[in-house]
């Protein structure tokens, strides 16, 4: 192949990047959208491979090559396949982390070539740390996510200097790299750019990890790119290029939408934990937070198996206002309807509600769950139509002007602390206006502080709130029953 | 392709493209609503596997010198890189599907099993 068919090609592929990724931000054409970019996948594979062999019969018959990416490609379907729409923020993320990892993979081959040019030595080792620390800090992330390890930011003495000397290091292999001291190079940057993910993604906590599993991802595409810079192979560096700023600029898109400072999060300003002195009273999570992790991770487990621990608690001295009343309708979902697997019995109590004359909107957090738009998907999944569902900015004024609202194992979204109760990690996020609502309906597994990890004081209010505690399927189920 | 290993202008034209390509890729999404961050997240994240060429690059060179450290090391990269994508893609169809109710429901069936 001519190197001029080849490059009009690569560039062919990478429009169709382009023109897939921007079909894919669009809610008619999204599906079509990501078939394009597999099919652009399947034939940048096939067109690197014919290019890279001059020889055609090696390139077709190379059974290493073909069979590691049909075992790669198997597997991850298989896998896909297996996982339910709550695991995914932590999917992505762990397959973000594997990306990194190819990635890492790629740069230290080509760093460990003795051939290599200064330039192509120095990208190796840039891309091999770029990719080390989006593994790392992607594994950790994905660990925090679903659990296994406690989600609260991770902050030890001199964390900052630790942080600022392991970058240092990874510089300094780069540097080394660029001397042409490859072994020193490889050990150096693969050490502290490891270590270096996993400080990071320790101290990201809270309502941040979205926002940090974004950032990832735009690391894992920019690995990609340098990787391609260093094996001299623009396909490579163009889409890892596109992927890189997109990823980027959705990661600033969340962040305004949490009216959050990116560099805040990066440097771990998030919680401001080590000032406790000052107001002990509002953060009592703060100090027994290993504990409440445990029970949060019992309320995964135990919140569909067992209905009967249904309580309900009624705090409204006169007679509880009945939902049935309501003509207009605000529905605030949040992770425990994730972890109730809620949604359909949300739209059942939507269509009641509906039946009944009512008006049923939905608010939706930006950062709602545990990813962005994660509300949307799941609401998707039992067939509300997403004409309903609103923005937080579209409806926020609309919450003093409806009957009632219903909150759906949702916490930190609508947690008027994150207005006055300065040094916590939701403090100025912008959140669901729910206490200017008339009727608040709250069903959610317990009273204990969300993801964040701070109380809300909503509970705390005396008339106007119903709580019925427990699995929000059974809690729907009782209003359901009511009306 | 010789001239993408040239030591000035191969740099300049790697560096280049990586440029234009993150400015076309910030323009683009840039109206993206949130209800398609997740799916496009994930969708990212399956072509952030592309670095799989890379892995398929340097399998090739393996192959050919018969170095087989090199070899194993790249295949298992590949391999890594595949699963990103194939799963990634899958991952972001299987969300994206469940907005495109139209047309979709009977796949949506299929899938429940």
């Amino acid at each position: 192949m001519t190197p001029i068919v080849y490059y009009i090609l690569s560039a062919v592929l990478s429009a169709l990047v382009l023109a897939g990724l921007a079909m894919e931000s669009r809610v008619k054409l999204a599906v079509k959208g990501n078939l394009i970019c597999v099919g652009v996948m399947g034939l940048a594979i096939i067109l690197t491979l014919f290019s890279a062999d001059t020889d055609l019969k090696t390139a077709l018959l190379n059974p290493f090559l073909w069979g590691s990416i049909a075992v790669g490609g198997v597997a991850g379907v298989l896998w896909a396949r297996k996982v339910k729409m709550i695991e995914m923020p932590q999917t992505v993320a762990l397959l973000n982390g594997i990306g990194g990892l190819a990635s890492a993979l790629v740069g230290g081959l080509e760093l460990a070539k003795a051939e290599s040019s200064v330039f192509g030595a120095v990208t190796a080792a840039l891309a091999l740390v770029i990719g080390a620390v989006t593994f790392s800090g992607s594994l950790i992330a994905a660990l925090k996510l679903s659990r296994k390890i406690d989600s609260r930011p991770k902050k030890f003495k001199g964390q900052g200097a630790v942080s600022a000397l392991l970058l240092a290091a990874a510089l300094a292999g780069i540097v080394l790299a660029g001397f042409g001291l490859r072994i020193p190079a490889l050990l150096l940057t693969v050490v502290s750019a490891t270590v270096f993910g996993v400080i990071f993604a320790l101290r990201v906590g809270g309502a941040d990890m979205p926002v940090a599993i974004s950032l990832l991802n735009s690391f894992s595409g920019v690995a990609g790119a340098i990787a391609g810079m260093a094996i001299a192979n623009v396909l490579l560096v163009a889409v890892g290029g596109i992927v890189g700023s997109s990823g980027l600029l959705l990661t600033q898109i969340m962040c305004r939408a949490m009216n959050r400072n990116l560099m805040d999060i990066l440097l771990g300003k998030t919680v401001k934990v080590d000032k406790p002195a000052e107001k002990p009273a509002e953060e009592p999570a703060a100090e027994t937070p290993s504990k409440t992790v445990e029970e949060e991770k019992a309320e995964a487990e135990a919140a569909p198996e067992k209905p009967e621990e249904t309580a309900e608690e009624t705090q409204a001295e006169e007679a509880p206002y009945a939902l049935k009343d309501a003509k207009d309708v605000i529905i605030v979902p949040g992770y425990g309807m994730a972890l109730s697997q809620a949604q359909q019995k949300v739209k059942e109590l939507a269509d009641k509600l509906e039946a009944n004359g009512a008006k049923v909107r939905y608010a939706i957090h930006p950062v709602a769950g545990r990813m962005p738009g994660h509300m949307n998907v799941l609401l998707a999944e039992a067939d509300v139509d997403y004409d309903v569902l609103f923005q937080l900015d579209e409806i926020n004024d609309d919450f003093a002007k409806c009957d009632a609202v219903v909150v759906i194992g949702a916490s930190d979204v609508m947690n008027p602390a994150a207005r006055e109760a300065e040094g916590t990690p939701i403090y100025g996020m912008p959140i669901l206006n729910v206490d200017a609502a008339p009727h608040v309906f709250v069903c959610n597994y317990d009273l204990k502080p969300g993801y964040a990890g701070v109380e809300n004081p909503l509970y705390k209010r005396t008339n106007g709130i119903r709580l019925l505690l427990g699995d929000a399927k059974e809690s729907l189920q009782t209003l359901i029953d009511e009306l | 392709m010789e001239i993408l290993t040239h030591p000035v202008w191969g740099p300049v034209i790697l560096i280049g493209v990586f440029v234009v390509a993150s400015v076309l890729g910030y323009i683009i999404i840039r109206k993206v609503p949130s209800l398609l961050h997740t799916p496009l997240m994930s969708g990212m994240n399956a072509l952030s596997g592309v670095t799989v060429l890379g892995a398929l690059i340097a399998g090739v060179a393996a192959y050919k010198t018969q170095s087989v450290v090199v070899l194993i090391i790249a295949l298992v990269a590949a391999a890594l890189a595949m699963v990103n994508v194939a799963g990634g893609f899958f991952v972001t169809h299987k969300m994206l599907r469940m907005f495109d109710k139209k047309g979709g429901n009977d796949k949506k069936e299929e899938e429940k099993e």
